[in-house]
């Protein structure tokens, strides 16, 4: 699967009512650590139907990173089941992002 | 077996990867998160020979192709231990492990922390590391930077022009960085120098509402800021390394000639004791590295 864009529009549909755990990655283009975590994601994206990517750019869509009290990215957020399971700032290792999506 | 296992994807790591692979070494190197380390926050190089400019991002990019590209094998695993067992090593990952007759340690360094009480919970709430990362969330908002080194005077400038206030803690009256950038601060209306300061206590529910500083002399002062950004050194990440390598206090491994106080186990970059921490140093270690581990290996 692709990373999504995610939007205001389409977060509850992609995200909140997703069956699957959703990492959503809350970045803007001007945040290198953001854009250096980006290919991790795209690999976990290309390699895993287990889960679903989502990334968010705090610049288009400032509603979210305010509704979710996003004040230092990159932010990743693991949604299960609809619902904050988790949530790291900064760069990560693979392994600890698909623990956070509960990938044993 | 690998005949060299490089631990982290930094300038040192990458620099010794391209040696590695140049000597025609089986060369594995392990990166924990994305290769390039500590640079790729950096927007301009400009002091690296013949580069010109350069943004840190794209200098990591070019330097990780170029170990690509040279036959080294990258992967994107933690490390969290290593065993000499003589002429193997072993180095343990969070999703395995894996053999090299020789292991070149270039970790690198990472912030160093105020060490106060709710700091590791507030990072993402009002405590941040990376001024250029997370100062647009502070439009127009009261802030504070903590540090006297270039990193905190160039954080305090660049928020600047972003908050409507910021406050410079040190802990001194001097500050060790740039002459010229502390002129430049001094003239900004919006900039508060707080001197012969530290920063005592933070003051939070869910996210920060104000900090505490405490004088030389004592007395305290209650600064409401929605942000501390923190920037009073670096230290070497090199803990996972502890019950095997020896190292000074505070982490770094001594080593002249980036030798370890084991045989086969090397270290290159800023986590290995030195007085010049700079990319071109850290390059050069990676050198340096290889060549050691050369001499072991056709002995």
């Amino acid at each position: 699967m692709s990373i999504i864009e995610g939007t205001s529009e389409n977060f509850e549909k992609e995200v909140l009512k997703s069956d699957k755990p959703v990492l959503v990655d809350f970045n803007a283009s001007w945040c290198p650590p953001c854009q250096a975590l980006h290919p991790t994601l795209e690999a976990m994206a290309d390699e895993s139907n287990d889960y679903k990517i989502v990334t968010v750019d705090v610049d288009d869509e400032a509603a979210l990173a305010e509704e979710y009290d996003v004040s230092s990215i990159p932010c990743l957020i693991a949604f299960i089941d609809g619902k904050e399971a988790d949530r790291r700032v900064g760069l990560q290792p693979r392994k600890r992002l698909e623990k956070m999506l509960g990938v044993k | 077996m690998y005949d060299v296992i490089i631990i982290g994807g930094g300038p040192a790591g990458l620099t010794a990867a391209i040696y590695a692979r140049r000597a025609n070494l089986k060369t594995l190197v392990l990166e924990a998160t994305a290769c390039g380390g500590q640079i790729i926050i950096t927007p301009d190089i400009e002091n690296y020979p013949a580069a010109m400019h350069i943004s840190g991002l794209d200098f990591a990019s070019r330097l990780e192709s170029q170990a690509n590209e040279l036959g080294a094998e990258i992967k994107f695993e933690e490390v969290t231990g290593l065993n000499d067992r003589g002429v193997e090593k072993e180095v343990y990952t969070d999703s395995g492990s894996y053999t090299g007759k020789a292991v070149i340690i270039a970790t690198g360094t990472k912030p160093r922390k105020l060490g106060l009480i709710g700091e590791d919970e507030l990072i993402g709430h009002g405590v941040s590391y990376c001024a250029t990362c997370d100062g647009s969330f502070y439009r127009g908002r009261v802030v504070a930077v903590n540090g006297g080194g270039n990193t905190a005077l160039d954080d305090a400038l660049f928020l600047s022009n972003i908050a409507e206030k910021v406050y410079l803690i040190h802990r001194r009256d001097e500050f060790r960085g740039d002459a010229e950038t502390v002129e430049k601060l001094k003239a900004k209306e919006n900039v508060e120098l707080v001197l012969n300061s530290n920063v005592t206590k933070l003051d939070y529910d869910k996210k920060l509402n104000s900090i505490e500083v405490t004088d030389v002399n004592g007395a305290t002062r209650k600064l409401d800021v929605a942000a501390l950004f923190i920037a009073i050194g670096r230290m070497p990440a090199t803990e996972a390394f502890a019950d095997k390598i020896t190292m000074l206090d505070g982490g770094y491994i001594d080593g002249e000639y980036c030798h370890t106080n084991m045989p086969g186990i090397f270290v290159a970059g800023d986590c290995r004791n030195k007085e010049v921490r700079q990319l071109v140093t850290a390059t050069a270690d990676g050198a340096v590295a290889v060549h050691e581990v050369l001499k072991l290996l056709n002995k």
